[in-house]
């Protein structure tokens, strides 16, 4: 029984080691960064077409991300609360009826 | 509560429906261009996540030191916030830098520290979750180093060499800029009380339960 539990966190610690030299390993192999603003934007009214391509599907995850995000833990709050307001009705219940 | 809380969430679904339409009348940035319009999201949710920080660790300070059950229940509240706002931070940032800087992620200053401080938060709902008896205290400890941690995260970007954007965008934000960022903060800010006041009422819902199931056992 020991020896399972030994072994199943063995292949854990592997699992995770493994995760984080695949994460270094894409971190290192990625190009390095170019500067953009820092100290101030400025605004300009006119975009060139080969610039607004490729940032739309990145800003468009963006924001999709935001409002999943959002809407996943509103929902899961609302199903806790759900929950809890059933066993407080049903200890209510109980706590009259003694 | 009831009489505020449908308003206000009347009011938030407005903003929020609105704010991509403000977004994108907001003129381009000159060098970004079109992906700096994820600023409009990313740094609203950065101020909430610093606040609902403070929030947490203000609370559990007042939890530690008078003993208030109340003051942990909105910690607990607070401290979940903080890791929601915190990974629309750190998917958004990354979702922005691609484009910005050529990169995903870039081990500086402020996006290290950003990471520790979602990091500690994290933790903090860890051993509030899986800590067993007594382990409030030790979380109420964690966010008191969490809170502390944010104004290092927030003058990270002028202290130490980074490509960040520094602190000071905010004051040189053009007419159409600033009002669009102002609107989403406002959105953002009224979504943070109707949460914060929703996942607090679950915790004493919750404390509730459990004085019944000792009334029960009684």
């Amino acid at each position: 029984m020991r020896e399972a539990i030994e072994m199943k966190r063995g292949l854990v610690t592997v699992v995770v080691l493994l995760v984080l030299a695949v994460g270094a390993l894409a971190m290192a192999g990625q190009p390095p960064a170019t500067p953009a603003a820092q100290e101030g934007f400025v605004p300009v009214n006119s975009l060139p077409q080969a610039e607004q391509l490729p940032a739309a599907p990145l800003l468009i995850a963006a924001y999709a991300f935001v409002w999943v995000a959002l809407m996943m833990y509103v929902w899961f709050l609302w199903r806790r609360m759900t929950r809890v307001e059933r066993e407080l009705a049903e200890l209510n219940r109980r706590v009259q009826r003694r | 509560m009831s009489r505020v809380f449908a308003p206000l969430a009347f009011v938030v679904m407005a903003l929020f429906a609105m704010a991509p339409i403000i977004v994108s009348h907001a003129p381009y940035e000159q060098t970004m261009g079109l992906v700096q319009k994820v600023f409009y999201y990313h740094v609203p949710s950065a101020m909430l996540m610093f606040i609902s920080a403070f929030v947490c660790g203000i609370a559990s300070a007042v939890f530690l030191f008078k003993r208030s059950a109340a003051a942990d229940r909105v910690a607990v509240a607070a401290g979940e916030l903080v890791v929601l706002f915190g990974i629309i931070v750190l998917v958004t940032g990354p979702l922005w830098a691609r484009k910005a800087w050529g990169v995903w992620w870039e081990w500086d200053a402020r996006l290290t520290s950003s990471l520790l401080l979602w990091m500690i938060f994290l933790a903090y709902l860890l051993v509030r979750r899986y800590g067993g008896p007594g382990s409030e205290k030790l979380a109420g400890a964690m966010a008191l180093f969490g809170m502390a941690n944010v104004p290092f995260v927030y003058v990270s970007v002028n202290y130490w060499r980074t490509i960040h954007p520094k602190t000071s965008v905010l004051m040189t934000l053009g007419p159409g800029m600033r009002s669009a960022f102002w609107f989403c903060t406002v959105s953002f800010g009224l979504l943070y009380v109707l949460l914060l006041t929703l996942r607090r009422r679950l915790e004493d819902q919750q404390a509730q339960v459990e004085r019944l199931y000792l009334t029960l056992e009684e």
